[in-house]
């Protein structure tokens, strides 16, 4: 990267992990020795050209990077507007952005001699990416998955399993993704010396909001690229569905110093932001709380007991958000919205219909707000999506929610 | 009115009186609001009868990231019977009416401390007559957040040290670490197996020759003779989901107690204190 300017909002975190007052390394002592160990490992990685090219190398033959940025001429014409891109992370090997994260992370666990991976995930994509990493490079994996989300995101589990991993439902809590969280959590403090922790996005203690945001920064930086050589200009907004937020973040990152270009976080707001309990919206409907080791924005009662939220995405039905968003929402340079499963559904069904593209249910999210904006925009108004997964996942989700089909 | 620190803390003067009976004092665990307040009330005040030197106090947390299912299962019990932060403050000051001797420490995640407000949570938990407070999540790298303010309201802040605590790195933990230093025996969750005897004594020994401060011991230990064992090689010895464990038996099927479940859990502290009594020292 080059020498940032004095004023730039890409030098979070500080040495203590901090975007502001989000951040930070809440955990047991049992794991701080370890989060300190990785932190020096990734630095020492960060440094190496060897690490950077293996990386690459992988990037570009294992998962087919770059990832196309593809004129949605029809959706365009549709809506009547602004030119809509969709940069296409869902045509990454296992179909999701959470690939870039994985191999980062595995050749990290690599060079610190780890050979048992665990990882939590939702709505499966970051299962299956770990699953498909540790098979690749012949490492134990276990995935841990709210029992809730096993049920509703079977076609992964299946991946999962057929890939060599053991997915262990979670029974605790509210049984999706943060309960997943904890008892990865409970497996790190146990099996502290084997074991390395492959986080899916960009939240937990520091160094992993920081560690993820880099490795999926690929994304923002392969969208200015692409659009100079297509466009001759820098994108005029971008947009991305925001759970833990890996894939805003790294769509978002490389244009933070670039004010001409408008960024849009969509949150889901499932039955509706004035539903108690019935959404996954931290940034609109939360506030500051310590999480999972880090301090964010939450989803949480006057008690501050954390509060399940729903979203009919697995992948977005999060009560927390990585602490560099809580960041830039205080700071203002993100707008941050909100979609409710209606508006997710619509926008996947009209994605589909017009595009020939069966996105997830989460990219559909930032999709529904670009379906409200995009006409109010002018022709020239150059805005991108990021599509960060592809939706066979939730065919089955959909179908229940449009009456079987 | 004395400050905290220019008084003897209740920590304090519990520690010295075991050491003048020469043995280990007994610390034990309750989740406050388990299985509801009136029944977690009388086990409170039962405790102290029982056995029991140091009270470790339970604040119910949604996501206990470094708790086993005994101890997930007892915050979740106390959460449903309406259990709050502030209720956990109620139930010590109720406490103290019938006790001004024996030490409380709260113990819990700093999520519902942060909400509640870090200075009126001080100044609300010494008015209860807390005395000291274990946070699993604040690690000495967060101390500006509560313990360096716990500190200064005159309140322990007692810090876990663990198996992956290394010599470059007691220091750190044990530098504002105040009443006594607890050591996590094993790698793992509350409720986890039984920890090799033979490593905590050499364990104890390492921390000792760090600090001043007495080094109780905890995780794993399931019954009287695996608190004798400990009590010989500790200044304390923890028991928590061992406790929660036979609370949890007691409860009928809507997860009700009474005073069978006071009961069962005086008996099982007055065993564990009759072990720790055991391995005079």
């Amino acid at each position: 990267m080059s020498v940032l300017p004095k004023n730039s909002l890409r030098q979070g975190p500080d040495a203590r992990g901090h975007f502001g007052i989000f951040g930070g390394r809440f955990v047991a002592e049992t794991l701080m020795p370890l989060i300190l160990a990785l932190e020096d490992a990734y630095e020492d990685a960060r440094k190496d050209p060897a690490y950077h090219a293996e990386l690459k190398n992988l990037l570009t033959y294992y998962v087919g990077r770059p990832s196309p940025l593809y004129f949605a001429e029809r959706l365009t014409e549709h809506l009547g507007g602004a030119k809509i891109y969709f940069k296409r992370e869902e045509l990454n090997h296992t179909g999701a952005h959470k690939i870039n994260n994985v191999l980062g992370q595995i050749l990290l666990a690599r060079r610190m001699g780890k050979k048992r991976i665990i990882a939590e995930t939702g709505a499966g994509q970051h299962g299956v990416a770990t699953a498909t990493a540790c098979a690749r490079f012949g490492l134990e994996c276990i995935v841990y998955m709210g029992a809730v989300d096993v049920e509703r995101q079977k076609p992964n589990v299946f991946r999962m399993n057929m890939l060599g991993a053991k997915v262990v439902p979670v029974q605790s809590g509210a049984r999706t993704l943060k309960d997943a969280m904890n008892e990865a959590l409970r497996d790190w403090v146990t099996n502290v010396d084997s074991t390395f922790y492959c986080i899916g996005t960009a939240a937990g203690p520091h160094p992993y909001p920081a560690m993820v945001r880099d490795f999926q920064c690929v994304i923002g930086d392969e969208t200015r690229e692409q659009m100079l050589s297509l466009e001759g200009r820098l994108p005029d907004s971008a947009f991305a569905c925001i759970g833990g937020g890996s894939n805003a973040i790294g769509l978002f990152h490389p244009f933070l110093d670039e004010p001409s270009v408008e960024l849009y976080g969509v949150e889901a707001a499932g039955h509706g932001l004035e539903v108690e309990n019935g959404h996954a919206a931290s940034l609109a409907g939360g506030r500051a709380g310590v999480l999972h080791g880090n301090r964010t924005y939450l989803l949480m009662d006057d008690d501050g007991q954390i509060l399940e939220g729903h979203s009919i995405s697995a992948g977005l039905d999060y009560p927390g958000i990585g602490p560099e968003h809580a960041w830039l929402k205080e700071t203002g340079r993100v707008t941050y919205l909100s979609a409710t499963d209606k508006e997710a559904l619509d926008a996947f069904q009209l994605c589909a219909r017009l595009e020939g593209i069966i996105p997830a249910l989460e990219p559909a999210h930032a999709l529904a707000k670009i379906v409200e904006i995009a006409p109010k925009k002018p022709r020239d108004h150059l805005m991108v999506l990021g599509l960060s997964g592809r939706g066979d996942k939730d065919i089955f989700t959909v179908a229940d929610h449009l009456g079987g089909m | 009115m004395l400050t905290g620190k220019a008084m003897t803390s209740r920590i304090e003067t519990r520690f010295a009186q075991c050491r003048a009976e020469n043995r280990a004092a007994l610390v034990t665990f309750i989740m406050a609001g388990d299985p509801d307040a009136s029944v977690s009330l009388n086990i409170l005040k039962a405790l102290p009868k029982s056995g029991a030197d140091i009270i470790e106090v339970g604040m119910p947390f949604s996501d206990p990231m470094a708790d086993g299912p005994a101890i997930q299962a007892a915050g979740l019990r106390a959460m449903n019977a309406g259990m709050t932060l502030r209720g956990v403050l109620k139930q010590v000051e109720e406490f103290r009416r019938h006790d001004a001797d024996t030490p409380i420490v709260l113990m819990g995640y700093y999520n519902p401390i942060y909400v509640y407000g870090v200075d009126r949570f001080l100044a609300d938990a010494k008015a209860a007559g807390v005395d000291g407070m274990i946070v699993v999540d604040l690690p000495p790298e967060e101390d500006e957040e509560l313990c360096l303010p716990a500190l200064h309201a005159g309140l322990s802040f007692i810090r876990l040290a663990t198996p992956t605590t290394d010599d470059r790195r007691l220091p750190a933990v044990l530098a504002n670490t105040s009443g006594f230093v607890y050591y996590v025996s094993i790698t793992g969750i509350t409720g986890a197996s039984r920890p090799d005897y033979s490593k905590v004594a050499t364990a104890v020994q390492r921390i000792k020759a760090h600090t001043p401060l007495p080094v109780a011991v905890g995780f794993g230990v399931k019954d009287a003779s695996a608190a004798a064992e400990i009590a010989g090689k500790a200044d304390a010895v923890v028991v928590g989901s061992a406790i929660i464990d036979t609370l949890a038996k007691t409860l009928d099927a809507e997860r009700q107690g009474g005073p069978a479940t006071v009961e069962a859990v005086s008996k099982l502290v007055s065993e564990l204190a009759a072990g720790v009594a055991s391995a005079r020292r």
